[in-house]
């Protein structure tokens, strides 16, 4: 009989457990409250990942969403190729988020925004690939699979916003969560680690002392991004290729 | 009588065979400073890794980059964690550095390591 009650009670403990991890892995302000606990189900389309970035609150000068990208993702970690050009290695060393400066020359008006993977719906690198490296996850994220990308590129071509980068050496040092090696692309991906394992908020977001972006999932009406897509006018860049893009801009 | 005897003493031979083979072989595999040293085998007996560590870890990239699945038991950032030994200063070391957990058997068999090419060698990052 004790035995029998015994096992009622670790049932119970059981399920009560199961549903603390539904908690956490449900999108949401849930997650702060919870312990932070790493995805053991796959992920499922009841939940897109995206992002509102206020470009008026973007200030000019202002890289602290690309420094701490760079350094939550291993970026800061790729040196230079011995004997590269400098140039280059400007031009063509990984960056997962880009700073852009839109003048109107008309009216002088200047716009700072950061461009990074935009999460389409349609992504036109996944569209290109010829290995199926390049994918879609059903929570939205556009991510490359280093695991079967040949490193052709016809992604970078394809990519209407800029914004994947190639690894043309071999890299010294890397993050666990960020692995990364010669002759693969790669691109921003949402801080997907972060996320895997019960966390809501992106390196970038987090950074951003102008609070400019705002992170968060798109099928959730009380999410932060939701309710604020809902209350500002916003614009998706490129709008005329159809992409939807998980991430939108306002005032520009 | 002497029958049962010769076979009781083969059996504690042979236990006694098996668990010096045990111990010496998973000494050397574990022995110093990893978080291996304290455990009694892997996430699956000792045999069944050797055999088929690659299967695993070949399954587990696929549920992890597609599906998301971090909390499970098979994952490299797992040997690497677990297998990767220090230094005296307390530096971690490769797991793929020459004579080191991979390397090992990886070098003796001529089996090339692509993990490592991406993947991290030593845990918790750089």
């Amino acid at each position: 009989m004790s035995s029998m009650n015994d096992q009622a009670r670790r049932d119970f403990l059981k399920k009560a457990a199961a549903a603390a991890t539904t908690a956490t892995v449900a999108p949401g302000v849930v997650l702060h409250t919870l312990k932070a606990q790493p995805r053991t189900t796959a992920v499922t389309s009841k939940v897109r990942w995206g992002m509102l970035i206020d470009t008026s609150k973007c200030a000019d000068g202002c890289t602290d969403c690309i420094n701490a990208c760079d350094k939550e993702n291993g970026i800061d970690l790729v040196d230079k190729p011995e004997g590269a050009d400098d140039a280059m290695w400007e031009r063509q060393r990984p960056h997962w988020i880009r700073h852009v400066k839109l003048k109107d020359n008309l009216t002088g008006r200047v716009t700072n925004l950061p461009m990074m993977c935009q999460h389409c719906e349609e992504p036109p690198c996944a569209d290109v690939c010829p290995t199926g490296a390049s994918f879609r996850r059903a929570d939205g994220i556009v991510m490359v699979d280093r695991h079967i990308c040949i490193g052709c590129r016809y992604c970078m071509m394809a990519c209407p916003y800029k914004a994947r980068s190639f690894i043309h050496a071999e890299v010294a040092e890397k993050l666990t969560h960020t692995p990364r090696g010669k002759g693969c692309v790669e691109s921003c991906n949402f801080c997907v680690h972060r996320l895997d394992n019960g966390q809501a908020t992106t390196a970038c977001q987090e950074a951003c002392k102008h609070q400019a972006i705002v992170f968060g999932d798109l099928n959730d009406p009380d999410s932060a991004v939701s309710k604020a897509l809902k209350a500002y006018p916003s614009v998706a860049v490129r709008d005329d290729l159809k992409l939807n893009p998980g991430v939108r801009y306002t005032n520009i | 009588m002497t029958g049962k005897h010769g076979i009781t003493l083969l059996a504690i031979l042979a236990v006694g065979l098996l668990f010096g083979l045990g111990t010496a072989v998973a000494g050397e595999a574990v022995e110093g400073t990893a978080k291996a040293d304290k455990l009694d085998h892997c996430v699956e007996p000792t045999p069944v890794m050797r055999r088929r560590h690659f299967e695993f870890i070949k399954h587990q990239r696929d549920l992890t980059v597609h599906q998301g699945v971090r909390g499970s038991k098979y994952s490299i950032a797992g040997c690497v964690d677990c297998h990767a030994r220090k230094d005296a200063a307390g530096k971690p070391v490769p797991v793929n550095a020459e004579g080191q957990f991979c390397d090992k058997c990886h070098d003796y068999a001529a089996v090339h390591l692509d993990c490592f090419e991406c993947h991290s060698t030593v845990p918790g990052g750089k």
